[in-house]
């Protein structure tokens, strides 16, 4: 029978079209851009300080689970074990603080490498099990190890001197080098994410063994992208060492790497601008409900049931969908 | 004293059965976990807090309806898979036909408002339950002291796993379920009820985590976070061993909780992480587990 070989014609729709160009993205920069600029001038710096860094984080994680396809569920040893290295290295050996924040960052990208190369032998679930076993493991590292304080964790982390020349004691001043880190982060993965390195990444995610099939070393990939995220993760885990002054346990700790997921699930996976809006959600609400007590993980669960349920998009997904435009 | 390369055999021993206390913990909840994913391909993260509330419930019959442990044996497990079947119906039935990434997300939420709830209600210092007269005291073996009730832990475990492997294996019920899990489709052609399977399948295997959880009530404190940390390590003892067979999760789980039980003894800094590393060294040599069939 012919039919048995006839091929669907590829009919490129409008969608597709735009779906492939991203123009508008420039847009949604320059209006990121002014609202970086003008936020310590609409809340308190410190608070805009801890909303870049878990949009770092969940940016980071995004273009792991979001682009790699590949669900980490251990995510916090990556932000932790940097914000522990960079803390320590600021205050025991009175490094600057961007040489502190180089190295917790060098520091998750080892770690990434060690985890993502042997998580990678397993897919789906089983790789969301193994993530998350070995970040146990790093927790319990953390627990014991001598430099990392143990239940203390390290405090009174000095914010230093950024080059030796700009203090950054100032709250204000912090928070634009830290949004400045913040958009370079973002850049970064939008850039990964249109190359044509980021086009492979998604074929490996949508169909392995043909992307395998097509001459792609699939594995090859997945761990760049593992080792990318962690980086990217260790980054914002190690800033934020430096803008807290502290390095606890509590970075490394597997509900860290719930709420990282939460925060992706909530802006909307696999968007370049889902994650930042999910983060600032996730802490906004942990602001106004510290006061609750256990009530702010019931609450996180129920809103983790209720997204996967009825609201996988999340919220810039929808968005997207609305405007018929990729965000 | 006896001693066997510079350790006490007595320590040595009585290390060796806090290993297989926690084997026997391991076994049971993996066993769950590998029974749940063979039909239902999810990952139950919600398995811990299920086990939580199988030792509060426990405490809760005791406390509240004056039913004590031999009461609670029976009585919470049903609860707690009363309670999964409702969960599984109103709202896990729901993802059935979405990446299995869902599924666990899912769980995992529901995790949180278990164990919040629990936290909300009891606060996290812990609660004592006592021994059962019956299983209280010890008996001296010669080489070690031997309390009952550990004793009891592993007997009541072993012989819950394997009465598990016999239905699954052996069983008409059983060979619907295998079936199920093969090939779902055909099985539902033969007329067999697979959705309410299904919702069995998933009752049946958080009823073991409840019913791990009553074994670990005297033994630890109940605890709204007792299950959390387990559950971690557990998984870590599935993926070891692979899902693959259910006679292998038991034996992966005893096996590793006395290979936890020999590190405390010979290099205690080790014993928390242990069980990581075999999962490191098993996936590098072996990635679809012990017992595990190649994906």
């Amino acid at each position: 029978m012919a039919a048995e070989t006839e091929t669907i014609p590829f009919e490129e729709t409008e969608l597709d079209v735009r779906a492939r160009s991203y123009a508008h993205h420039g847009i949604v920069f320059a209006a990121l851009a002014v609202l970086l600029l003008a936020a310590p001038f609409l809340v308190y710096p410190v608070f805009a300080m801890k909303v870049l860094c878990f949009a770092l984080f969940a940016s980071a994680f995004n273009l792991l689970l979001g682009y790699g396809g590949l669900l980490s569920f251990g995510h916090a040893a990556f932000f932790g074990m940097a914000s522990y290295v960079s803390a320590y290295a600021a205050k025991s050996w009175g490094l600057t603080p961007e040489l502190s924040i180089l190295l917790g960052t060098a520091v998750a990208v080892l770690l990434g490498t060690l985890i993502g190369a042997i998580s990678i032998r397993r897919q789906g679930i089983y790789f969301a099990m193994v993530t998350l076993a070995f970040a146990q493991m790093v927790y319990f590292f953390a627990l014991q190890a001598r430099f990392t304080g143990g239940e203390d964790g390290i405090q009174a982390v000095p914010r230093g001197w950024l080059f030796g020349v700009i203090h950054l004691g100032d709250d204000r001043t912090l928070y634009y080098i830290v949004a400045l880190v913040f958009f370079v982060g973002l850049l970064i993965i939008h850039r990964v994410i249109h190359s044509p390195f980021g086009q492979i990444m998604k074929a490996i995610r949508e169909n392995e063994p043909r992307a395998i099939s097509l001459g792609y070393e699939a594995n090859r990939y997945k761990l760049i992208v593992f080792m990318l995220s962690a980086g990217l993760s260790g980054l914002a885990g190690a800033v934020k060492a430096i803008v807290f002054q502290l390095a606890s346990l509590t970075d490394v700790h597997w509900t860290m790497s719930g709420e990282v997921v939460l925060m992706t699930l909530i802006g909307g996976m696999g968007t370049v601008f889902g994650p930042m809006v999910g983060a600032a959600v996730v802490v906004t609400m942990q602001n106004y409900l510290a006061a609750f007590g256990a009530w702010v993980t019931i609450i996180q669960g129920v809103i983790f049931v209720a997204c996967v349920l009825l609201f996988r998009e999340g919220i810039v997904g929808l968005l997207a969908r609305l405007l018929r435009r990729p965000l | 004293m006896t001693e066997i390369f510079g350790i006490p055999t007595a320590a040595l021993f009585g290390q060796l059965l806090l290993g297989l206390i926690n084997g026997a913990f391991y076994a049971t909840l993996s066993l769950g976990l590998a029974v749940i994913f063979g039909l239902l391909n999810i990952i139950n993260f919600t398995h811990g807090a299920q086990y939580m509330m199988g030792a509060f419930f426990a405490w809760m019959l005791l406390n509240y309806l004056g039913l004590g442990y031999w009461w609670a044996l029976v009585l919470a497990p049903v609860a707690v898979g009363l309670l999964g079947i409702v969960i599984e119906r109103l709202l896990i039935a729901r993802l059935y036909k979405l990446d299995h990434i869902y599924g666990l997300l899912l769980t995992f939420g529901l995790a949180l408002v278990i164990e919040g709830a629990f936290r909300n209600g009891y606060g996290v210092s812990g609660l004592p339950y006592t021994i059962p007269a019956q299983l209280a005291g010890g008996t001296n073996l010669g080489f070690m002291f031997l309390p009952i009730y550990r004793g009891w832990v592993v007997v009541a475990s072993l012989v819950v796993c394997l009465a598990t492997w016999f239905v699954i294996e052996r069983t008409r019920l059983g060979a619907y379920l295998r079936a199920a899990t093969e090939n779902t489709t055909l099985v539902e052609a033969f007329g067999v009820n697979v959705p309410r399977l299904v919702t069995l399948t998933y009752g049946f295997g958080v009823a073991l985590a409840g019913f791990a959880g009553v074994l670990a009530a005297p033994i630890y404190s109940v605890n709204p976070t007792m299950g959390a940390n387990l559950i971690i390590t557990v998984f870590a003892v599935v993926v070891v061993g692979g899902m693959g067979s259910i006679l292998g999760s038991i034996v992966t789980g005893f096996l590793l909780g006395l290979v936890e039980g020999l590190t405390k003894v010979f290099y205690p800094e080790a014993a928390a992480t242990v069980i990581f590393v075999i999962m490191a060294l098993v996936l590098l040599v072996k990635p679809a587990g012990l017992f595990g069939r190649a994906a």
